[in-house]
């Protein structure tokens, strides 16, 4: 048992109950045990932003880093020694915060509702960006929908609130801030216990693992971003013995960079992974753009995404397509295998009781080599995909020496269409000689219809992707209705 | 002169929203005691229920009571038109989700997990789970409504070209950002008071009185606002305001019930999906000749608000155009699904889409531009401008609205530029398409056309409005304050908004129809006249002038070159003891329909509108983007060109939204599995069409006797989204490279990508033909 979890909120610490159970949301807490009711909740999944909130903690760089997250899948521990800003905090007394004053004056608001996920997610962009554009604009208010204004208004309200320039008035108190923060750093790992459970954050691998192989009998959780683990406690009240938490495990966030390959802490978040991603390659990065949303990647981890074992999760595809190695760690010690060895079945992956995924590394692709990737959606933000197609060809000349074909949603984990890569190899990579791969598609692939698709709709599509990445690469020139002018 | 209205003055309660401050009904203090509420639902598409046991659920620490339908005191009927919507189910379940039992606990999750705990055994029963097939078997709610004008049998078989086919439009959720919530808390003497999250706060106080079996006068409905309606807290809210009333009577706790956004999304009723069938007949320059359609919309296992809304969608089917010989017919189809309620339109949209794309097909059929066809069919001013419910149109500014349009969206040179860019793109494939709009106003059900209002004025020059209007975001309040002050000329600071309340305006209508302002502000206008009238003699007095000569403006009374404040006015008037309260009343005159013959004067007036809509499509995947929308709307004079502009761009992206990627999907045993946010997907910012034109039509008052010659707009524009739709089947006609496609709606990126093929596919067997 350690001491109580504590977090700063209007420049106060706050220390939570003792009797706050270990599946409570921030949330949660600030409706019922704060009663502030400013942060809304619209979906209790992190898909509508209604309950945006920014945490702030110290960045790599010893700066304060503001990041937007959905509180309604945020558990009130993982609050531990960061600061915490609601819409109830914004406005000083009468006088609203540039972000609001934009808000009112643009007529940004007509029910309300989402108002308030709207301010914070804008908030968070004001304190990440001098000046606003268009297109990060965009990828910030993703995250958040309004079903009255038809967004236009919201959208002038993010360029409107610079008008007084890009600092407010918490800027003048970031020093302090990160004082008070370092003042909450902990001696030892948080474990704190109820009658309903215990949330336990280790903060070195070696404690991870000591902790995960020393849990008692029962329903135990591991947590890194809780984008999805979150949703077990809203939407199917489970409740878990315990919750071991990543998110303080150091050697988890770290990102490096091997020269000829990146390795990816599992616990590093798709925030701070995207200018790495980056390096790896612009479509990965392009994609990650649209992988859940600004308040989803700042939580949502590399890492998380793999281990769920979830046959949709976008990542997966693009990682296996680029051919990525995991790393596995127990108390026992490490294993490596292929990415797409991990997964065994639907939701069952290759990870042992007590182990944890520690790592991914991911190939830098040579010059040879012509990536594509392709993100199918009813929606072209923030929507899980009905396809995901991640292609990898390596070129001799015209010549196919390597072919990687990986997807999601088509089968019940993410795959390589092993049939369509062989028949690539060893030919010339024009639209005529493809032809009997993208046909192939079809002995691959059994796909399945549900609400985001019909198995025809994911077959044919699947197949059009591949061939349309043979005529991006040969042409030189991407074909998209989003990059068209 | 006026000062307020007319004028973009900021929603009321924007600074509250932005600051987070303005308080839903989960967000109000929780009264000691205070129960939380949780439902299990029906897991059977059809069944007889044969037994509930509710002992694990209240077996669970903290929980209080669980009720069925039997402990409901009073009539458990909450039908708000046809009898048949128990409040919980009675003996059978008709869908997969309906709430079977209620529980209290003392706090949100021990209620939720013991709903859960909830055992129930059923007897499957068979289900009938699509439009087609309840049309097949004749499983109707209610009788069809149909209109005539001519022999449109006849005038098809004469017509030169003729066209038979049919068109499935899918339904919608309303996607309110705040879910269904009710805060119930037991008074004495038996009264309850309410709180909830409603349109129709008169509907819930009147089924709250029934299920607790005391007469409306016991029971006090109080709504502030609401996180968004949309239709879908029309009728939608009262079943829960009604539960939480029970559970509240059975406990004598206060006990609020909240939905889950999964929950709210299964239970509650949607859009209606519709399956449309046509036959047109029509000469070579597309003119419609004879028309036979049958609308039939899925109405789900209850008639709620069906037969109203399938009335609407056979009212709207002549969409902007004059039908000689027409046969309309609308069908109440009964399934095994939820069901369906109002939605911004209320089946205006399906009868004007259906008919939109009946103009496509025959264009393309002719090889014409659908322009071309509009502007053939539209309706005249003087002549060809009668309905096929015999109203005739007095109104029409279409032929106006279109050369504006036309003008500034500079259609004609981008329609060739389009047709040059797709002879030149072979994967990416641009669309356009112009649709008007021209929506009746006034509820179709006549007697529902009535509204009041309650106006006191404080001796010290304050004053507090209310009125039978609910507040959902659309600004009625403000709209209505605009109105009371500039009959007072009084500045908005003088005057309170306050709640809607069955207490303070009894007998109200639902804040529906678009006519929210129309009619409240009406009412207001009229008690505040009431009130001005009096205030003119005592001003006259304290001024020496006549009371026809006293002049209320910028917080005076003037007269003869003299003034006072209102404040004084109203605080003399007191001293004088006359009365500075008032109600007051509206009725929308010069309305009728009978039903029999098919004939009348349903709708006041009409609101028009006009929208050009581009799109750019992906050939490999069905991927689009829209890229330019024009729109030109009429809200007449407008009271608030703020808050119309708002109701015109969310309308517009609402409607789109509706028939692009927002698709509702059940399986196989009639299970909604898009059901949150995750799954149903409502456009974000990056949807907007990327170059975004809105113009409010400008100098042209509405000619019926309005508030301050304004006209109403909540729904309207949503149809202005019909132009995205026909502008993604102009895209995959070109995409197809043959004139004959078929695009249901919601054209999903997947309906876009089939749509292609098929129609490549039809191309091609149809030259094999040809070639044999």
């Amino acid at each position: 048992m350690s001491e109580p979890v504590r977090f700063v909120s209007r420049g106060q610490v706050v220390t939570v109950a003792p009797d706050v159970p270990h599946t409570m949301t921030v949330l949660e807490y600030l409706r019922t045990h704060l009663r502030r009711t400013g942060s809304k909740e619209g979906c209790a999944e992190g898909d509508c932003g209604a309950c945006t909130v920014v945490v702030a903690d110290a960045g790599p760089d010893g700066k304060l880093r503001h990041r937007a997250v959905n509180a309604c899948i945020l558990f009130i521990h993982q609050l531990d020694g960061k600061a915490l800003f609601t819409v109830d905090d914004l406005a000083d007394g009468e006088h609203l915060h540039p972000v609001q004053q934009a808000m009112v004056e643009t007529h940004a608001s007509q029910c309300g509702f989402c108002t308030p996920g709207f301010v914070m997610s804008l908030f968070g962009y004001f304190k990440t960006h001098e000046k606003a554009d268009d297109s990060s604009l965009k990828d910030a208010l993703a995250g958040n929908l309004c079903r009255c204004t038809g967004y236009r208004p919201i959208l002038e309200a993010g360029e409107k609130m610079y008008g007084g320039g890009s600092e407010d008035r918490f800027s003048p108190q970031e020093a302090a801030l990160l004082k008070q923060l370092s003042a909450l750093k902990r001696e030892r790992m948080l474990d704190h216990s109820t009658s309903a459970g215990s949330f336990i954050a280790p903060r070195t691998s070696a404690e991870l693992a000591e902790t995960l192989s020393s849990l008692p009998q029962g329903e135990n959780w591991m947590l890194a971003g809780g984008t999805d683990v979150g949703l077990w406690v809203t939407k199917q009240h489970r409740l878990p013995r315990s919750i071991v938490y990543l998110g303080r495990v150091a050697e988890l966030q770290q990102i490096t960079d091997h020269g000829d390959r990146i390795e990816f802490g599992a616990g590093v978040t798709y925030t701070d992974a995207y200018q790495s991603i980056e390096k790896l390659h612009p479509a990965f990065a392009r994609m990650v753009r649209r992988l859940g949303s600004t308040q989803i990647r700042n939580s949502g981890t590399i890492g998380g995404n793999i281990a769920n074992g979830s046959p949709i999760g976008d990542s997966m595809p693009a990682l296996m397509a680029l051919g990525a190695t995991l790393k596995l760690q127990s108390k026992t010690g490490t294993r490596e295998m292929p990415l797409e060895d991990f997964f065994l079945a639907y939701r069952k992956t290759a990870l042992q009781p007590a182990e944890f995924v520690a790592s991914v590394t991911v190939q830098k692709p040579g010059p040879t080599s012509r990536i594509g990737i392709y993100k199918l959606s009813k929606r072209f933000d923030q929507d899980i995909s009905a396809v995901l197609a991640a292609f990898h060809v390596t070129l001799d000349g015209e010549t196919v020496t390597n072919a990687r074909l990986a997807f999601g949603g088509m089968a019940g984990t993410p795959a390589r269409a092993k049939q369509a890569e062989a028949l690539l190899t060893g030919r010339r990579f024009t639209p005529d000689e493809i032809e009997p791969a993208v046909l192939a598609l079809a002995d691959d692939f059994t796909p399945m219809s549900d609400m985001r698709a019909s198995a025809a709709y994911r077959l044919l599509a699947a197949q059009n992707c591949l061939r349309k990445f043979c005529i991006e690469v040969s042409s030189g020139k991407t074909i998209s209705a989003e990059a068209a002018e | 002169m006026t000062s307020v209205v007319h004028k973009p003055i900021k929603h009321d309660s924007a600074s509250k929203h932005v600051a987070g401050t303005a308080r839903y009904i989960d967000d109000l203090p929780e009264p000691e005691g205070l129960l939380h509420a949780a439902l299990h639902l029906s897991e059977r598409t059809h069944a007889k229920i044969l037994s509930i046991d509710v002992s694990a659920a209240l077996a669970l620490p903290g929980v209080i009571a669980a009720i069925t339908v039997d402990d409901v005191p009073g009539d458990p009927d909450i039908a708000p038109v046809v009898r048949g919507e128990p409040m919980l189910a009675k003996g059978v379940v008709e869908f997969h989700g309906q709430p079977v039992v209620a529980i209290a606990a003392i706090d949100l999750p021990t209620a939720r997990r013991a709903a859960r705990l909830v055992k129930v055994t059923y007897e499957d029963l068979p289900a009938i789970l699509s439009i087609a097939e309840a049309v097949e078997k004749q499983n109707f709610l209610l009788p069809p409504l149909g209109l005539k004008r001519g022999d449109a049998t006849a005038a098809i078989a004469k017509a030169p070209h003729r066209l038979k086919r049919e068109l499935n439009i899918g339904g919608q959720d309303h996607f309110y950002l705040e879910g269904q919530a009710s805060l119930a808390e037991p008074r004495e003497d038996g009264d309850v008071i309410v709180r909830c999250s409603t349109q129709h706060p008169s509907e819930v106080q009147k089924l709250v009185a029934r299920v607790l079996a005391t007469p409306m006068h016991a029971v006090t409905v109080e709504c502030r606002r609401m996180g968004g309606g949309f239709g879908g807290k029309e009728t939608q809210a009262a079943q829960f305001a009604c539960i939480a009333a029970v559970l509240a009577r059975k406990t004598a706790r206060p006990v609020k019930l909240r939905l889950d956004r999964d929950e709210d999304m299964i239970i509650t009723g949607k859009r209606h999906d519709f399956l449309s069938r046509y036959e047109v007949g029509f000469d070579a320059d597309g003119r419609i000749l004879g028309y036979e359609l049958t609308l039939a919309g899925r109405g789900g296992w209850a008639a709620d608000l069906t037969g109203a809304v399938v009335d609407r969608a056979v009212f709207h089917a002549d969409s902007s155009y004059w039908l000689p010989d027409v046969t309309i017919t609308g069908l109440c189809c009964k399934t095994n699904t939820v069901s369906n309620t109002a939605f911004r339109g209320f089946g205006g949209p399906q009868g004007m889409a259906t008919t939109e794309y009946v103009i496509d097909e025959i264009a393309r059929y002719l090889g014409r531009d659908p322009l071309e066809i509009r502007l053939a069919n539209l309706y005249g001013k003087d002549q060809n401008n009668v309905t096929p419910y015999f109203q005739t149109i007095t109104d029409n500014i279409l032929p106006e609205l279109f050369d504006e349009l036309l003008a500034s969206s500079d259609y004609k040179r981008r329609r060739q530029e389009i047709d040059t860019y797709n002879a030149q793109s072979p994967y990416l494939k641009k669309g356009l398409a112009l649709t008007p709009v021209k929506f009746g106003i006034s509820f179709t059900t006549t007697f529902l056309n009535q509204a009041g209002a309650l106006v006191l004025v404080y001796e010290d020059g304050s004053v507090q409005l209310n009125h039978g209007g609910t507040e959902m975001g659309q600004g009625v309040y403000i709209k209505v304050a605009q109105v009371v002050a500039e009959t007072f000329g009084i500045s908005l600071e003088h005057i309170r908004i306050t709640a809607t309340r069955t207490d303070k305006v009894p007998n109200t209508s639902a804040t529906a129809a678009s006519a929210g302002a129309d009619l409240n502000g009406k009412a207001a206008q009229n008690a505040a006249l009431e009130i001005r009238g009096r205030l003119a003699v005592v001003a006259g007095a304290m001024l020496n002038a006549a009371p026809d000569q006293v002049v209320f403006a910028d917080d005076h009374a003037t007269a003869g070159g003299k003034s006072v404040t209102f404040a004084e006015v109203a605080h003399k008037a007191w001293l004088e003891r006359v009365s500075l309260a008032a109600s007051g009343f509206y009725a929308t005159p010069d309305i009728h329909f009978d039903r029999a013959s098919g004939r009348g004067r349903p709708f006041y007036y009409f609101a028009y509108g006009v929208a050009a809509t581009e799109v750019l499509v992906d050939c490999f995947t069905g991927e689009y983007r829209f890229t330019r929308a024009d729109l030109l709307h009429d809200c007449g004079s407008s009271l608030n060109p703020a808050i119309d502009l708002g109701q015109v761009e969310g309308g517009y992206i609402q409607g789109l939204g509706w028939l692009t990627m927002e698709e509702l999907w059940w399986d196989d045993k009639g299970r909604l599995r898009t059901h949150a946010p995750s799954t149903y997907k409502i456009p974000t910012a990056r949807d907007l069409p990327e170059d975004f034109r809105v113009q409010l039509v400008s100098g042209r008052p509405n000619p019926a006797n309005t508030v301050f010659r304004s006209k109403a707009v909540g729904e309207p524009p949503l149809m202005l989204g019909i132009s995205g739709w026909l502008a993604l089947k102009d895209a995959v006609a070109a995409a197809a490279g043959t004139r004959h496609v078929h695009l249901d709606a919601p054209a999903t990126p997947e309906r876009v990508l089939l749509a292609i093929e098929a129609a490549k596919r039809a191309a091609a067997a149809l030259a094999e033909l040809a070639a044999k």
